[in-house]
């Protein structure tokens, strides 16, 4: 164990925490704002970087291939919002059904030109296309740095997301996932309003896997299984660290950018350490359930006041 | 203002728990009437209000709001011209958004929410002003979370966001019968100088005799889904907790005093 193995390892952990920040930041909306869990992100998080490096190899430019990513990602949101709240389909199953339907679609996509007509993965070289990061720059003192690209990314998200749920629309999101039946009472469709949210949360971490296929050099079509657990456990991490000094809505969404960030370092240290890196999901999980169980056990064992009122009564 | 003509209402039809709930009911409110609508448990009295408010579709019925059938419109359509407050004090407002917020919220019910700004500093002004008729302090706490306040702060504040747009028809679903006697007087005053000032028209729903007596020009008895009594004007003002028992024993065939909830 070298400690210079682990340093130069830093950077690269730092920049992908910042690109996972982003598709964390589209679970936040979903998971913290609705209230609900949207598991069709582990579909979005392969398709939006298929779509966009088949369209950078079509000879797209690179912001036409993010947008349109965006919009893949927006549909696969809506495609799950409809089978939810058209079809009356639980969430957690309706988000299952778009990743299993997405699978075959992302093979499809990286498929595109080839004889086949399927493929699990395409690749996409730095030195043949203007890509906006790559990992080849992650230790260099550059505007390129894929570090220096995510932090702006990031702002540049967080300010957006301010913005609209500052507005009149954003507060009405805010209110379907805090209260529903107040939400209604104050003629909120609460349905489309489902809908929308999964939308944007969807684009975003459609957006965070284009950047993530430039980062890494390739699109493959397993490259978001179990994305939804590495978002979660950026939200918890995040608010768990800065939940009590970050009350700012902003704030919120750094934290969770530093959530993600946190995750990959400990995980490179968890690497480090020797773990193998085919465990790692493994690892992930039980964090994530342990977090996810901290609260409900916080209630349970550990509230005085409610054993005392009980011991009163 | 309202008119609902011979509504039908079962739950679980077809089923071992099916229950008729609304059994043909007919009313007429006008302009201005104030409402108090008594019965036992399961008598229908929830469920008349929110069938006008739309929370599920009746079976057979219409429902006219001010000269518009609102039989087909969904819950969140409707709204615009209904102001709602809940039996649960959870129910009504959002409790992780700010007071301000919350009433933002309901500021802007029945029009479209846009991306302008959510809540401007000229209404915030406003609210101010408004929370500050409510004596409860609360205009010193515009950015406090509405989970941080107690059940009667969270039922006035639903109150307030109830008539901040000015309704049609405010529906009141036994919005004290979770708070301790005194607050729920406190409400109750609230209420009455609300729909006093603003000249709304009210359906209130109590378990509370006293209260249904004390308050509104207009008593409603309801028993198995069905209007059993009507009382208005001058009859009404002169209603006695006598009157009432007796003409509940006369009208559903069975004895009030074994039903203690009415009692309450």
């Amino acid at each position: 164990m070298n400690i210079q193995s682990l340093l130069n390892a830093l950077p690269g952990a730092c920049a992908q925490g910042l690109i996972w920040g982003i598709m964390a930041i589209g679970v936040y909306i979903t998971y913290k704002i609705l209230d609900m869990a949207d598991l069709s992100v582990d579909g979005t998080m392969a398709t939006g970087g298929a779509v966009c490096v088949i369209m950078m190899t079509h000879g797209y430019s690179v912001w036409v291939a993010l947008l349109c990513a965006v919009l893949a990602g927006i549909l696969a949101g809506l495609v799950t919002g409809v089978f939810h709240t058209l079809m009356g389909i639980p969430v957690i199953l309706a988000g299952i059904l778009t990743q299993l339907g997405l699978y075959s679609i992302n093979l499809r996509i990286l498929g595109i030109g080839t004889s086949a007509g399927t493929a699990s993965n395409l690749t996409i070289s730095v030195d043949r296309y203007n890509l906006l990061m790559s990992l080849r720059h992650v230790r260099e003192i550059a505007l390129n740095n894929p570090i220096a690209v995510g932090v702006i990314f990031v702002a540049a998200l967080i300010g957006v997301m301010y913005w609209f749920f500052g507005t009149e629309l954003g507060c009405s999101l805010r209110a379907t996932g805090a209260n529903q039946n107040m939400s209604r009472a104050q003629g909120i469709n609460t349905s489309l309003n489902k809908v929308l949210g999964l939308m944007i949360s969807n684009g975003i971490v459609a957006l965070s896997s284009a950047l993530l296929c430039q980062y890494q050099g390739f699109a493959d079509v397993n490259m978001g299984r179990g994305a939804i657990v590495i978002g979660l456990a950026a939200v918890i991490i995040g608010d768990v660290i800065f939940g009590k000094l970050f009350t700012n809505f902003a704030l919120k969404l750094l934290a969770v950018a530093f959530g993600a960030i946190i995750y990959y370092l400990v995980i490179q240290v968890v690497l480090w350490l020797g773990l193998n890196s085919s465990d790692l999901k493994l690892l992930s999980a039980l964090i994530v359930a342990v977090f996810l169980a901290a609260p409900y056990w916080k209630e349970r064992y550990l509230s005085r006041t409610k054993k005392e009122a009980k011991a009163d009564a | 203002m309202l008119e609902l003509n011979n509504i039908y209402k079962t739950f679980n039809p077809g089923t071992v728990n099916e229950k008729r709930a609304l059994n043909g009911i007919s009313l007429k409110l006008n302009e201005g009437d104030f409402v108090t609508v008594i019965g036992s448990n399961g008598a229908g009295k929830s469920t008349v209000l929110n069938a006008i408010a739309g929370v599920w579709p009746v079976d057979s019925g219409s429902i006219i709001i001010d000269g518009q059938d609102v039989t087909g419109l969904p819950e969140y359509k409707r709204a615009k011209f209904l102001g709602r407050v809940f039996q649960d004090p959870m129910t009504g407002t959002a409790a992780t958004m700010e007071i301000q917020e919350n009433l933002a919220l309901a500021k802007r019910r029945g029009a479209r929410r846009t991306l302008r700004v959510g809540i401007t500093k000229k209404e915030q002004e406003e609210y101010r002003e408004q929370l500050r008729t409510l004596d409860l302090g609360l205009e010193d706490r515009m950015t406090a979370k509405v989970g941080l306040l107690s059940g009667g702060q969270r039922q006035a504040l639903t109150l307030l966001m109830a008539t901040l747009q000015k309704p049609k028809l405010l529906l009141l679903d036994e919005h004290t019968a979770a708070l301790d006697p005194k607050t729920a007087e406190k409400v109750l005053k609230t209420t009455d100088a609300i729909i006093r000032e603003n000249h709304l028209t009210a359906f209130m729903v109590t378990h509370n005799m006293k209260d249904a007596i004390a308050h509104g020009n207009r008593l409603i008895m309801m028993n198995e889904g069905k209007i059993i009594f009507d009382v208005a004007g001058e009859e009404k003002k002169k209603l006695t907790m006598k009157d009432l028992l007796d003409k509940f024993a006369e009208l559903s065939g069975s004895s009030i005093q074994s039903d203690k909830a009415l009692l309450a």
